[in-house]
């Protein structure tokens, strides 16, 4: 009898063993299908820009609900929520600068909106917002640069002057004119996108991309000399090197 | 066994239309009013996030996966906030209060009741198994019924490896309210697979074993005072309607059947209070109850304590 219980229960055991087994390895499998397309989610198409206030892409992806709470308040239709096809995580919003940029609402509504903070309650200056950044990517297209008169991105420019200002250039093709050149200043273009809805050629020449696509970075390690000098009131080296004199033989000063 | 064989070609008939004999005594209506009372459920909550956008009046907005009532009361799905938690989110105020309100008014009314009275889902795997039945489709690969407890655990860990609340990229209940709100794109997709899924592959497979969700949701009913409870059980005539309907077949017996020792209520964690059984019952076994949350489990227990006692004392002479 007790023989025949521990054969049941054994079998039980067993049975217990393989079904626990058989569901972690299933779960196993989902679990790195899942995180495959977790991964994939990270990639970031280039033209999709985050509403204002987006927490850094990463963090982003961790605290967005994709309730379209932001969508729905947003009083331009700017936004829109990303679909399984789209190359951003499905479900996030976003916007295309091209379509339709972001006015820069000063009481940020969508942000206001936002329940999870994945859009920052600390943005209350729309300023202050880093969608992206304008970048000119196209010299050889923009009108401007061939010595036309367009700089159409420079006046539509919500902060004219000062996100975007014109630089007088030499037009080398007629040799007597000037050419302006629209000059974007990183830090103080919102991304907003009015310029690149604006430019009037087929394709954009001027276009907005993710602040770390934009933009380049200084080694840590790298000190700007002439800024160092200005921190510490002084300059590091002495302001003029007097480098040993090497004169052929024979010569003197 | 010998009763089961007997009534065989009348259990065959009733499997392909459960809720015939319920219809025909006590009234279509009576049959059939759990039904339809959820469907205009299911059909009201979608109506009126579709609806907000068009009229002046901001009813609710968002979708399934977070909302706002009347442009104030925060709704947050808890287990999406619970993913947002194990990334490592520390969640504004508004979702933490919407995710407790959801959290709490699931309690109340179920836990499960999300799925039977509001899911998007749940009409889509409903029409798969109304299919089967009609088309007698038997094949079914069975998985165990507590895959979606793996799934869940799943969800809830994936989003501290990887840092993204990965659920939501695949999550099918968020997709079609996405969906039908915001734009589908080829979400519609995941729709046909599920549907099919439950139809050619597995029955009851998604909302019955996998779906994390439901899950979820079933361990707040764990503990909810409304509950469907077998209270004429006595009176049951074993016609075998309810498992026919029931999408979670496995927690009758225990109810219906005194002899395994357990209470007339029907599992709290597993039932969805669909209210189908109440519907096809012609001998109205089944009821909604409201029990008080701390006596429902004492209840069970000591019904099942006071069973096992009488059959002990029966067996000693």
């Amino acid at each position: 009898m007790s023989k025949q219980d521990d054969k049941v229960k054994s079998l039980a055991r067993r049975r217990f063993l393989t079904d626990t087994a058989q569901a972690a390895c299933a779960t196993g499998l989902l679990g790195l299908g899942l995180t495959y397309v977790a991964e994939k989610s990270k990639a970031h198409d280039a033209l999709a820009l985050r509403p204002p206030g987006a927490l850094p892409e990463e963090e982003f992806l961790a605290s967005c609900l994709r309730c379209g709470l932001c969508v729905r308040d947003c009083p331009w239709d700017t936004l829109k929520l990303a679909t399984p096809e789209d190359l951003i995580a499905s479900g996030t919003p976003y916007f295309t600068a091209r379509e339709i940029p972001c006015e820069l609402c000063e009481d940020i509504p969508c942000v206001l909106a936002c329940p999870s903070g994945a859009l920052d309650p600390a943005l209350t200056d729309i300023n202050d917002s880093r969608m992206g950044l304008a970048a000119l990517v196209d010299r050889t297209n923009c009108l401007s640069l061939q010595g036309l008169r367009c700089e159409v991105c420079y006046r539509i420019c919500p902060l004219i002057d000062e996100a975007i200002t014109l630089k007088r250039t030499r037009n080398e093709r007629t040799g007597v004119h000037t050419a302006f050149e629209p000059v974007i200043n990183p830090d103080v273009c919102t991304g907003c996108g009015k310029c690149e809805e604006a430019c009037v050629l087929e394709e954009a020449a001027i276009k907005i991309f993710p602040r770390d696509l934009a933009l380049g970075q200084l080694g840590e390690h790298y000190r700007l000399g002439w800024e160092e000098a200005a921190k510490a009131g002084k300059s590091f080296t002495p302001d003029i090197l007097d480098l040993p004199d090497r004169l052929p033989e024979g010569v003197t000063l | 066994m010998s009763t089961l064989k007997s009534n065989a070609p009348k259990n065959k008939r009733t499997e392909r239309n459960p809720g015939k004999e319920a219809t025909e005594t006590l009234g279509w209506w009576a049959a059939h009013r759990f039904l339809i009372l959820r469907r205009l459920s299911q059909l009201t909550v979608l109506t009126l996030f579709l609806i907000t956008p068009l009229i002046s009046v901001k009813l609710i907005e968002g979708n399934l996966s977070s909302s706002r009532i009347l442009g104030t009361v925060p709704m947050t799905d808890p287990l999406l906030a619970l993913q947002t938690l194990t990334a490592l989110h520390a969640l504004e105020l508004t979702a933490v209060v919407g995710a407790l309100i959801v959290a709490g008014l699931y309690w109340l009314v179920g836990g499960r009741a999300f799925c039977s009275w509001v899911c998007p889902v749940n009409p889509i795997t409903d029409l798969a198994a109304y299919l089967r039945r009609k088309l007698e489709i038997r094949n079914s690969h069975r998985l165990p019924r507590n895959a979606r407890y793996w799934v869940l655990g799943l969800v809830l860990v994936l989003p501290l490896v990887t840092g993204v609340l990965v659920w939501e990229l695949v999550n099918p209940v968020a997709m079609v309210y996405r969906g039908l709100l915001f734009g589908m794109g080829s979400g519609w997709m995941l729709i046909v697979a599920i549907f099919l899924f439950d139809l050619l592959v597995s029955q009851k497979g998604w909302c019955g074993h996998i779906c994390p969700l439901g899950a979820f949701y079933g361990l707040i009913g764990k503990v909810s005072p409304l509950t469907v409870s077998a209270v004429q059980r006595e009176k049951c005539d074993d016609c075998m309607d309810c498992y026919a309907i029931c999408p979670e077949p496995q927690i009758l017996p225990a109810a219906l059947k005194p002899a395994k020792g357990d209470g007339p209520l029907l599992n709290t964690q597993d039932c969805t209070r669909c209210g189908r059984c109440i519907d096809v019952c012609s001998q109205q076994v089944f009821s909604f109850q409201i029990n008080k949350p701390d006596s429902t489990d004492s209840q069970c227990r000591t019904q099942a304590g006071q069973q096992t006692i009488t059959d002990q004392v029966s067996e000693t002479p």
